[in-house]
């Protein structure tokens, strides 16, 4: 049987803004098997980034409920909050979200420090290998300042590996790079989810939710549409179509 | 989250700011190094007094004989019972609370012997004399308890007459006579210097009590008795004791008068102690305030910090930070901080007080109880100040501090 990673039922996000209650999301029914690729899209106030954060367990939702891999998050103590996104939910946003004045070893290594449960005996080998899987290994001793957009991103993508999460979530994860770097990012995504993690994003632009396997649309805190797409992009493709058409400008 | 980790990050997080940790530190430092600079002068005060005031022996009783009036004329002290050296036996029995006695028995002569001649006063005294004046021979020794048994012929000069008879020798082993009778130089005292009535302490001749009585003066009559309290502390039961004992012994009843006077120091010593203490809290907890307003500085920079630092914050929360995590990471840092200060502030007031005593004329005097008060003052003001800032921090929603610009 298919492992279910996350279940929301009639999952509510009410904002009051002076006396008027505005729907962030209504409802929401979702359910995600564990190794998919979903791309959730919809124009901004869509409510797709407060989504995002509830199954982030950044924000919790005024009504209804989530499961995220079996356990009903409504039940958690403060700690047992952190803990599930400690453990089981490795976040990657817009703005990157790493500290400054720190390396990315440092960064990527952060996670582990509010680890109670130990299970990664040496910390600093993992973070290691975890900025050597997004290709950084070079650039562990660089602080954030010192890297590009794209290379920020990807520390930030380790910093959520180190945990070996069972979800990786990104909201917008390409929204403040250029389209090359994107697809270089969508390519480290599909390769994480070819190994098996659940990945769910976020998008506005189209062209780049090809790169998952299924779109959920919403609008006004509702699901519109939810489809699996017949032909996936390939970003590892799209990049040496790229690199070709770059070659013969020149 | 280990501790260890967790002072590192501290102390990391301290040293990114170097500038804004340094002004924060200042307080601390200028708040603890006042504290103890200004406590170590109010006890430097304290002890100069009381040297001065131990200088005159603090435990010192002395007791007189009682006076007597007929017909309106009061005939001075010692004209009613003078003591004698039964007196003297009845306290070294009796009184638990002296540790020293000695008679003294005083007598002017004319002294001959090395340069000259020169008038002074002999005060006859028990071997234990120079205990209770807390006063050390510069050269020779004192002489002993069988030099008082076989009423020998020796005598300890005071440094005034070894300046007037033997100007630049050493008179240790010379011959001087005290109205006519040959007295062998035993010892010199060392200078004591002018007494707290401005007389010379050091012309004086001291010599056996049993000698003074039966070669010089004659008779039995001993004019006052000197003594020490074991401590200065309890030199008022020493006091009331010595009451009782001289009471029994001179068979006064119940309600009639003292034939004698009991008098001490110790009154002297507490009002001139009690001064110089309030000197001490006084300057104290005007360097208190301002170790205060170094604390208030720190909960200033801490909130400015936690303001500064809400995205790092959000940050933190949302990779697995618990509320606790972040509380103590700020604590940590205040905690560090304040304690940085506090070390600095003290090495600062060991360097003052240094200065101070080196090169005026203040006597500063650190007490290690100070230094350990300051340092974990500081402390409890870096927990105090960072906490309401590092609570503040902690229970932040990780959206709203993420969302934080």
């Amino acid at each position: 049987m298919v492992r279910t990673i996350i279940k929301t039922v009639d999952l509510t996000k009410t904002y009051k803004v002076g006396d008027v209650e505005v729907h962030a999301l209504n409802a929401v029914n979702i359910s995600i098997e564990e190794g998919d690729f979903v791309a959730i899209m919809g124009a901004s106030g869509s409510g797709k980034s407060t989504l995002m954060n509830i199954l982030g367990c950044l924000d919790s939702p005024t009504s209804g409920g989530y499961y995220l891999d079996g356990v009903d998050t409504n039940k958690l103590s403060k700690n047992e909050y952190s803990a599930i996104r400690n453990q089981k939910i490795g976040f990657v946003f817009q703005g990157f979200n790493l500290l400054h004045r720190t390396t990315a070893l440092e960064n990527v290594e952060l996670p582990l420090m509010y680890d109670r449960s130990n299970r990664i005996k040496d910390p600093t080998r993992k973070s290691i290998e975890s900025l050597e899987r997004v290709g950084l290994r070079d650039r562990m001793y660089h602080e954030p300042n010192q890297m590009s957009g794209g290379q920020q991103q990807r520390v930030a993508i380790a910093r959520a590996l180190v945990n070996e999460p069972a979800l990786i979530l990104a909201d917008e994860p390409t929204g403040n790079l250029d389209s090359k770097t994107s697809v270089e990012v969508f390519e480290l995504f599909q390769e994480l989810n070819n190994e098996g993690i659940t990945v769910v994003l976020v998008t506005h632009e189209r062209d780049f939710a090809y790169f998952a396997q299924r779109i959920i649309e919403l609008k006004d805190g509702a699901i519109i549409r939810d489809y699996r797409i017949e032909a996936s992009l390939n970003a590892k493709e799209e990049l040496e179509k790229l690199k070709n058409t770059e070659l013969s400008k020149v | 989250m280990k501790i260890k980790k967790i002072l590192k990050a501290a102390i990391k997080s301290i040293l990114k700011s170097r500038m804004r940790s340094l002004l924060t530190a200042l307080g601390i430092i200028i708040g603890v190094a006042a504290v103890v600079v200004m406590v170590a002068i109010g006890d430097g005060a304290q002890q100069q007094v009381e040297q001065q005031i131990a200088a005159l022996g603090t435990n010192m009783i002395i007791i007189f004989p009682g006076s007597s009036s007929s017909g309106g004329i009061n005939r001075g002290a010692g004209s009613i019972n003078r003591f004698t050296m039964d007196d003297v036996q009845k306290i070294k029995d009796g009184a638990s609370l002296i540790q020293y006695v000695s008679p003294v028995i005083r007598s002017s002569a004319q002294i001959i012997g090395g340069a000259g001649n020169w008038s002074t006063q002999v005060l006859g005294v028990a071997t234990n004399y120079l205990n209770i004046r807390d006063w050390p021979l510069s050269s020779g020794s004192f002489f002993t308890d069988r030099d008082v048994l076989s009423r020998a012929k020796v005598a300890v000069l005071g440094q005034t007459i070894v300046n007037n008879l033997f100007p630049n020798q050493d008179p240790v082993g010379q011959q001087i006579r005290i109205r006519n009778v040959p007295f062998r130089v035993i010892g010199v005292l060392a200078p004591k210097g002018q007494s707290a009535m401005g007389s010379d302490n050091d012309d004086v001749i001291l010599a056996p009590s049993t000698t003074v009585l039966d070669r010089l003066v004659g008779g039995r009559y001993i004019n006052y008795i000197q003594a020490s309290a074991v401590s200065v502390d309890q030199i008022n039961q020493a006091q009331a004791q010595l009451t009782t004992i001289m009471r029994q012994a001179h068979h006064i009843k119940a309600g009639d008068d003292n034939d004698f006077t009991v008098r001490n120091q110790a009154d002297i010593t507490a009002a001139a102690t009690a001064t110089s203490a309030v000197l001490t809290i006084l300057l104290g907890s005007v360097a208190g305030v301002s170790l205060i307003v170094g604390g208030i500085g720190i909960m200033n920079i801490m909130l400015v910090s936690v303001t500064e630092r809400t995205r790092e914050i959000g940050i933190r929360l949302s990779i697995g930070a618990r509320t606790s995590d972040i509380l103590v990471q700020f604590l940590i840092e205040a905690l560090v901080l304040s304690l940085a200060g506090g070390l600095i502030g003290i090495l600062l007031s060991f360097g003052i007080t240094y200065i101070l005593n080196a090169y005026t004329s203040q006597a500063a005097y650190i007490k290690p109880e100070i230094v350990l008060l300051a340092f974990s003052f500081a402390g409890i003001i870096g927990v105090f100040f960072g906490f309401y800032p590092a609570r503040k921090a902690a229970n932040l929603n990780p959206i709203d501090a993420l969302r934080y610009e």
